[in-house]
């Protein structure tokens, strides 16, 4: 089962602090991974175009999972204001960017969630929810949340490490698979992940434990078989995400005593291939606090993007954004270790 | 304290071509064709690897095709089942030379 119910913030864990996990990043000795871009000519890693908002609108999450880099959960209550939404769509509105990615915490628990899914609809964006699946049948206020995903034809990327309870419930807590079983049911009934619907519903497959994920074609055939035939789930497709070294993922490593091995075992993988295809270069992450970051890890490590004057939404100016350079740490051999790793699965 | 077997000795495996490069490097390219997908998956492969590294008692490989096979989507029912495969096999072929004692046997009773 799970091992956390509270989040590392909660716990008052050294590892809830953006500083100690970077200090515990650079400190295992390996090459650094700034190196390993500067051989291949992509030091300093710069954007490509902004073609993708990732907006976190909050850190309250209904469940606690084990490898959460957001340290998400219950107990946490920063949520994004309706003031901070009307900056981002202030800010999407300069720029050309095609799609607009919502994550957490769960992000349907913020109450203005809803109208902010509205506006961006009617902006003609693509929206993609990063839903965690239980918070659908959670209570009877998220009931009716595949119809009005459908009526805006919002996109799912959903997490499911597994097709079996065992693993899943080991990573996302007990009792989550069953409860992913029965929103994946709801989402299909209004026609999520079934062909020709134009409803994309999309998992996500991260390890649950201190290894790389699986070819993602391969699994992605075992998941289709076992889900049709296990349960009559049908999904669009798979993506599988390596688990970066960064707050509670980070925490179990060095608790498991897999921190050294893992982060070895991630520079050997470093593949140059992915590291000129990361996300960082064509999106830009969004603090619920209206700050801007690289990506989700970058936020989380409090590591704000490296321009002049446009560190918040309220400063924003897209050529500075689209000049700046990228930050890198070591927690980014995550991204460029074999098939590499994005939010969209894997990239080479 | 010293043992015979070093885990960080599976991380040196390469060097064995130092001694005798030639068959060295014959091996590891044998070797990396064998593991390519095939008319066997790369999984199904993995899969094999374990069940053999449990038979022939390998400590280094399995610790390699453990790793291996969750990294090609396996879980640890899969994993075991491969095992009791090697185990099935084993036990079959002590069991089955139980024919040669059971005749033996008859040749010499009444």
């Amino acid at each position: 089962m799970a091992t956390v119910t509270k989040s590392l913030q909660a716990l008052g864990h050294d590892l809830s602090e953006s500083d100690k996990q970077l200090k515990l990043l650079q400190s295992v000795g390996l090459k650094p991974f700034r190196e390993n871009l500067n051989e291949i000519n992509l030091f300093p890693l710069k954007p490509t175009k902004l073609d993708v908002f990732q907006i976190n609108v909050g850190k309250m999450c209904n469940q606690v999972c084990d490898h959460c880099h957001v340290d998400a959960g219950p107990d946490r209550k920063e949520i994004m204001t309706i003031e901070t939404m009307q900056l981002c769509l202030d800010a999407i509105d300069k720029t050309n960017c095609h799609t607009v990615d919502l994550t957490g915490g769960a992000p349907e628990m913020n109450p203005n969630f809803r109208w902010f899914v509205e506006q961006l609809s009617a902006k003609g964006k693509k929206i993609i929810v990063r839903c965690n699946l239980t918070i659908i049948v959670a209570n009877k206020n998220y009931y009716d949340l595949p119809e009005f995903f459908k009526l805006h034809k919002v996109e799912l990327a959903s997490s499911l490490p597994y097709f079996s309870s065992a693993k899943t419930d080991a990573q996302r807590g007990e009792g989550v698979f069953d409860k992913s079983i029965r929103a994946l049911k709801m989402l299909n009934e209004v026609g999520y992940g079934i062909e020709d619907t134009g409803l994309i519903l999309n998992l996500v497959y991260n390890p649950s434990g201190a290894f790389l994920p699986p070819d993602q074609a391969s699994l992605q055939t075992q998941f289709k078989t076992k889900l049709r035939t296990g349960f009559e789930i049908e999904f669009n497709e798979l993506f599988a995400i390596t688990n970066l070294p960064v707050s509670r993922y980070l925490s179990y490593l060095v608790a498991s005593n897999n921190y050294e091995k893992y982060m070895e075992k991630l520079v050997n993988a470093f593949n140059p291939v992915a590291a000129s295809s990361v996300m960082c270069r064509n999106t830009i992450s969004v603090g619920w606090d209206g700050y801007l970051y690289d990506c989700d890890f970058n936020q989380m490590l409090d590591l704000k993007v490296a321009t002049k004057n446009t560190k918040h939404l309220s400063d924003f100016d897209l050529n500075q954004i689209e000049s700046r350079h990228i930050i890198v740490n070591e927690h980014c051999y995550g991204c460029t270790a074999g098939a590499g790793s994005s939010c969209g699965g894997t990239v080479a | 304290m010293e043992t015979y077997y070093n885990p960080e000795d599976l991380k040196q495996f390469g060097k064995i071509s130092e001694f005798q490069p030639v068959l060295g490097k014959k091996f590891f390219d044998y070797y990396g064709e064998v593991f390519k997908e095939g008319a066997l998956t790369a999984r199904e492969k993995a899969l094999i690897a374990l069940a053999v590294a449990h038979a022939i008692q390998c400590p280094y490989c399995i610790d390699a095709y453990t790793e291996d096979t969750m990294e090609k989507g396996c879980d640890e029912e899969q994993l075991m089942e491969a095992v009791h495969v090697a185990a099935a096999i084993r036990g079959g072929a002590s069991l089955v030379h139980s024919v040669q004692m059971m005749n033996k046997y008859n040749s010499l009773s009444m």
